[in-house]
């Protein structure tokens, strides 16, 4: 279980979680939805570690969450991928689609050779492989993006509006991806998106709950 | 300077400074080339040709005990260039290495470099490069210490705000949670990032650098005083001044300027042509 609770977060004087809790089931697909500008991405950061609350506890599987960010032991970073909203920002431009998708395991002095079958399951040819982040489409950019999150074999994948800017094909074809790492692996995956039409056909079949959250924050 | 006008036009569309390249490029040849092909010797001292004015055997003239101004004025080029490159190297790799450190760790060390960048700052520079050298026998070495003792904060303070706005960045945060430790995000992301700032302010550096070598020589705190470089040529010069021989110093002085302004608009077209807007066609 990926847990959260009472998660406080502000930016400067403005307080954007206010005591927030969700849970990630291990095998499941659960959703969260809110309007524009709820703090979706600011908590998916912090389910992610990337981002240190003000307050609130953070478990993976158990373990408490006490460091952020690259004070994390590696190995529990590696348990929580996140899949960013906007691949542009989300890639170093310098980088070709291969470093991208290779770059965690080059970090761990792994063989790269898993990227390679990743790319090819996300249907990214090797000429495509080998060009830079201006050169490829957004829903390409987001096939590496998906991809380097699947490298590490996460136990959950948080999903913030993974296929906002893309057309329905890449969008079906990113989500069914995701189904069959989740079947295959049994890892939890939280579904971040506007769109209810494709949270409800996302999480039915593993039975995951819809959360909103505008309901979750606490009276205040 | 021309700047002035061309920064009214639109920024993206300067054009390149072919005059400036030029310069450049046959000032570099002068140094290289002439001491290979010199009929003359740079150190002759010939009493019986001393103080003559420019003519067809010396276009520079000579100096005042007969050394030929031109053949001396591309060696001082050399000396002075050489140091310049070695102090702008150095105050630069300072530098970066000081931004690096106090943007990507933050924090105490952030706040305490970022204080003893002030310190250095707020002591006039060539006071203080001339007590460094002060402290030395006049040498290459000392020179090259002293201008970059009291260069490298520009270069971390660049480098320090570059990386302030890299951490920042959602593909830090995708490396992070890729498990990449911070060393390895600073060598595969904050440095190639940065690699641009970092030569344009080493390229910004190397004429800052001559002047301060010019300088110091001049006030006979610089290079030893049998070196041909330009600040002890003008030094020399200025004794003959009064005699009339403005050859010996002028033409020394227009070397220094010359590629200093030439270097100057180069850089200045680099730095225009890798703003953000263009690094994607740049492919940097
Ligand atoms: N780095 C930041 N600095 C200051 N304010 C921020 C920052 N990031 C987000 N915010 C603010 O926090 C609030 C929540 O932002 P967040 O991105 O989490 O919302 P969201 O629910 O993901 O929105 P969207 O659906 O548009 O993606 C917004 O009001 C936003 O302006
Ligand atoms: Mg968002």
């Amino acid at each position: 279980m990926l847990r959260a609770e009472g998660v406080v977060v502000s930016y400067g004087r403005q307080r954007v979680l206010g005591g927030v809790g969700i849970e990630v089931s291990p095998g499941q697909v659960t959703g969260l939805a809110g309007p524009s500008g709820c703090g979706k991405s600011t908590l998916a950061r912090v389910l992610a570690m990337l981002l240190k609350p003000a307050a609130g506890r953070l478990t993976v599987d158990g373990v408490d969450v006490r460091r952020w960010r690259h004070r994390v032991p590696r190995e529990l970073r590696g348990q929580v991928a996140l899949i960013f909203q906007q691949p542009r920002l989300a890639v170093d431009p310098r980088f070709t689609l291969l470093d991208v998708i290779a770059e965690p395991l080059r970090a761990a002095h792994r063989s790269i050779e898993h990227a390679r079958e990743l790319a090819e399951e996300m249907g990214l040819t090797p000429e495509l492989l080998s060009r830079r982040p201006h050169e490829v489409s957004d829903g390409q950019l987001q096939r590496a993006c998906v991809a380097r999150s699947l490298t590490l074999r996460p136990r959950y994948v948080i999903c913030d509006e993974m296929t906002t800017m893309l057309d329905a094909s890449t969008q079906a074809h990113l989500v069914a991806r995701l189904e069959a790492y989740r079947l295959e692996s049994g890892a939890g995956v939280l579904a971040i998106t506007h769109d209810d039409e494709l949270l409800i056909r996302w999480t039915g079949p593993s039975g995951g709950s819809i959360r909103h959250l505008s309901e979750m924050a606490p009276a205040a | 300077m021309a700047t002035g006008v061309a920064g009214g036009l639109t920024r993206s569309r300067r054009r390149f400074p072919r005059g400036a390249a030029v310069t450049l490029v046959l000032l570099l040849l002068a140094v290289v080339l002439v001491p290979l092909f010199a009929r003359l010797d740079q150190q002759l001292v010939d009493l019986h040709a001393a103080s003559l004015p420019p003519s067809l055997r010396h276009p520079f003239g000579t100096d005042e005990v007969g050394r030929d101004v031109l053949l001396r004025a591309v060696y001082g080029l050399r000396v002075s260039v050489l140091v310049g490159l070695a102090a702008a190297v150095v105050s630069v790799t300072i530098g970066t290495l000081a931004g690096l450190a106090a943007g990507a760790a933050g924090g105490t060390l952030d706040r305490l470099i970022m204080r003893i960048v002030d310190g250095f700052n707020s002591v006039p520079h060539l006071l203080f490069g001339i007590f460094i050298v002060a402290l030395f026998t006049p040498s290459t070495t000392a020179v090259v210490v002293s201008v970059a003792l009291t260069h490298w904060m520009t270069a971390a303070r660049i480098v320090r705000s570059e990386v302030l706005t890299l951490r920042a960045r959602p593909f830090v945060d995708a490396a992070i949670s890729g498990g990449s430790r911070r060393l390895r995000i600073v060598r595969r992301h904050f440095l190639p990032h940065l690699i641009p700032h970092i030569m344009l302010a080493a390229v910004l550096m190397i004429p800052h650098a001559i002047w301060h070598e010019t300088a110091l020589s001049f006030l006979g705190l610089g290079l030893p005083a049998h070196l041909a470089s330009l600040g002890n040529m003008i030094n020399d010069g200025a004794r003959s001044l009064l005699a009339g021989n403005w050859w010996a110093s002028l033409f020394p002085g227009l070397f220094i300027f010359l590629p200093t302004l030439a270097i100057s608009a180069l850089a200045q077209y680099w730095r225009d042509r890798s703003n953000p807007r263009w690094r994607s066609e740049l492919q940097l």
